[in-house]
């Protein structure tokens, strides 16, 4: 099993997530964060006087998948989050231990 | 004699003046930060309890009271004694006595409550209520009977103002002026950030200004009449040029039109007409209107070169606003408009600017010296800021024990 982690813009989470689905992907867990990289923060001004603001607004989204599906799932992401432009974001993978459906005790791959 | 559509009219201005106060303390709380935002607010509502109290036991009675040497009423209208609901020989005959009165409240309330803005996130609220009180005794009252009372020096010299240009806003203005020199800056100000934490709120609060101004000029008029629709017309007319002007010159120096922007012009058009309202035509509006969002803005732009905290620009806005609003009546006045006016410089008469300008001068001098003064002695006694640390930690917390938002 692989844990998916990736960075995108928030708009472009709706075409994310119905590529991930069709794929047949399970489901997903998203947040909204705020954060930096290259593309640095903006700046908002008020009344004239100009700030900086550092961090910039993001989507995280989680995804675990069999280990058989991981390069076609960050294939749709990588494709449907892009848009060429500084601030598209990141994707991280990681190799996952267990997972536990807690309803019905099920694990590993059926747990997903 | 009483007449029932003017008292109707009175009456209900001071209602939508009363308003005015929650709506500025919308306007700016929505500027602070949010561990101070209630704080904020309070610093405006609770001057509706203080002021009220004072004016009907001794404000009233120095401001309108039987004239001593032009400078201040007498103190023997002390709890409205003698001030019934019959009208009064001097001001307003067609309405109660006590209309006319709690029409004046009102502007006597929202006046003191303009400055808070000037120290707002640092003000210890224990000296806010004492500097209050002294305020709208020894400053607001005398400078009301100046240019209302009978028998009041500016007043009797011919200075026009119709609604406060210079009684309500250059005094909040220069007053601010004083109190941030006192007081100094945020903690952190000029290295940390002070972003507004909701605009919508001083959205809203702008909204409500607005409206409210209908009643502070349009029932300035104390009549319902021609001359209230007139002021009616220019006062929205000017916040409406105001708005647009302050969010053009914006979007050309900076590259955004903001809301911020928009919503501070038509505060900035809304002050600026106020002296002028009852005595100018809708065109002279156009421009008294149009300038004031432009200059207002660039005195806005200056704080930051000058480097001192007047928080939400008190100074910016109502002293620069109502000062360009006292000279533009010198200017644009006329008779045609107003017969119990004058003219001014535009329709042949010069001698009205420098009336003007004699009141102005006179306004913000007694205004800053007092304001000065008084500050001075409360900041010796009692200190006028919280602690470093109640600073930090906000207002809402260290001064009421309450927080605005729980997420």
């Amino acid at each position: 099993m692989k844990k998916i982690e990736a960075i995108i813009k928030p708009f472009k989470l709706d075409e994310v997530k119905e590529g991930l689905m069709e794929i047949d992907v399970k489901g997903m867990t998203v947040t909204e964060v705020k954060g930096f990289g290259r593309q640095k923060g903006h700046t908002e001004i008020y009344r004239g006087a100009e700030y900086r603001v550092d961090f910039v607004p993001k989507v995280r989204i989680e995804v675990v998948v069999p280990a058989e599906l991981l390069s076609e799932a960050v294939k749709v992401i990588e494709h449907r989050a892009k848009t060429g432009q500084i601030g598209d974001g990141k994707i991280f993978v990681s190799s996952l231990e267990e997972a536990i459906r807690i309803r019905t005790g099920e694990r590993g791959k059926e747990a997903i | 004699m009483i007449n029932a559509g003017d008292t109707a009219f009175i009456l209900v201005s001071s209602a939508l003046v009363m308003f005015m106060t929650p709506g500025l303390a919308l306007f700016y709380a929505g500027m602070v930060r949010n561990k101070n935002v209630l704080a904020t607010i309070m610093q405006s509502f609770i001057i509706i309890g203080l002021v009220t109290l004072i004016w009907v036991l001794w404000g009233y009675s120095l401001a309108f009271g039987p004239d001593i040497s032009g400078v201040v009423g007498s103190l023997s209208w002390f709890g409205l004694k003698g001030v019934g609901l019959s009208p009064s020989p001097d001001y307003a005959n067609t309405i109660p006595h006590q209309a006319f009165m709690i029409f004046q409240c009102m502007f006597a309330i929202i006046t003191p409550a303009l400055i808070t803005g000037a120290f707002a996130e640092r003000m210890k609220f224990s000296a806010l209520l004492v500097f209050i009180a002294l305020w709208s005794t020894l400053v607001y009252s005398p400078l009301a009977h100046w240019v209302w009372g009978a028998g009041g020096w500016l007043g009797k010299l011919g200075a026009l103002d119709f609604a406060g240009g210079t009684v309500v806003h250059i005094s909040s203005g220069v007053s601010a002026l004083a109190a941030v020199l006192i007081i100094s800056k945020r903690k952190g100000y000029g290295k940390e950030q002070f972003i507004p934490h909701n605009l919508p709120m001083t959205i809203t609060g702008t909204a409500i200004l607005w409206f409210g101004w209908f009643g502070f000029n349009a029932g300035s008029a104390l009549g319902s009449n021609g001359l209230a629709a007139g002021a009616f017309v220019t006062t929205h007319v000017a916040a409406a040029v105001a708005s647009l002007s302050w969010m053009f010159a914006e979007w050309i120096l900076h590259g955004k039109p903001t809301t911020l922007g928009a919503a501070s012009g038509a505060v900035a058009g809304l002050v600026a007409i106020t002296p002028a309202a009852g005595f100018v035509s809708p065109i002279s509006a156009v421009i008294i209107g149009g300038l004031a969002g432009v200059i207002c803005y660039m005195g806005v732009l200056a704080k930051s070169k000058l480097g001192y905290d007047d928080s939400l620009d008190v100074v910016g806005i109502h002293g620069l606003g109502g000062t360009w609003g006292a000279l533009a009546t010198g200017l644009f006045a006329s008779t045609a408009v107003n017969p119990d006016g004058a003219n001014g410089l535009f329709f042949g008469n010069p001698g009205q600017l420098w009336i003007q300008f004699l009141s102005i001068v006179a306004t913000c001098i007694f205004a800053f010296v007092m304001t000065f003064v008084i500050l001075k002695i409360l900041d010796a006694i009692m200190g006028l800021r919280v602690s470093e640390e109640e600073e930090v930690r906000g207002l809402d917390v260290t001064q009421h024990s309450e927080t605005g938002y729980s997420f």
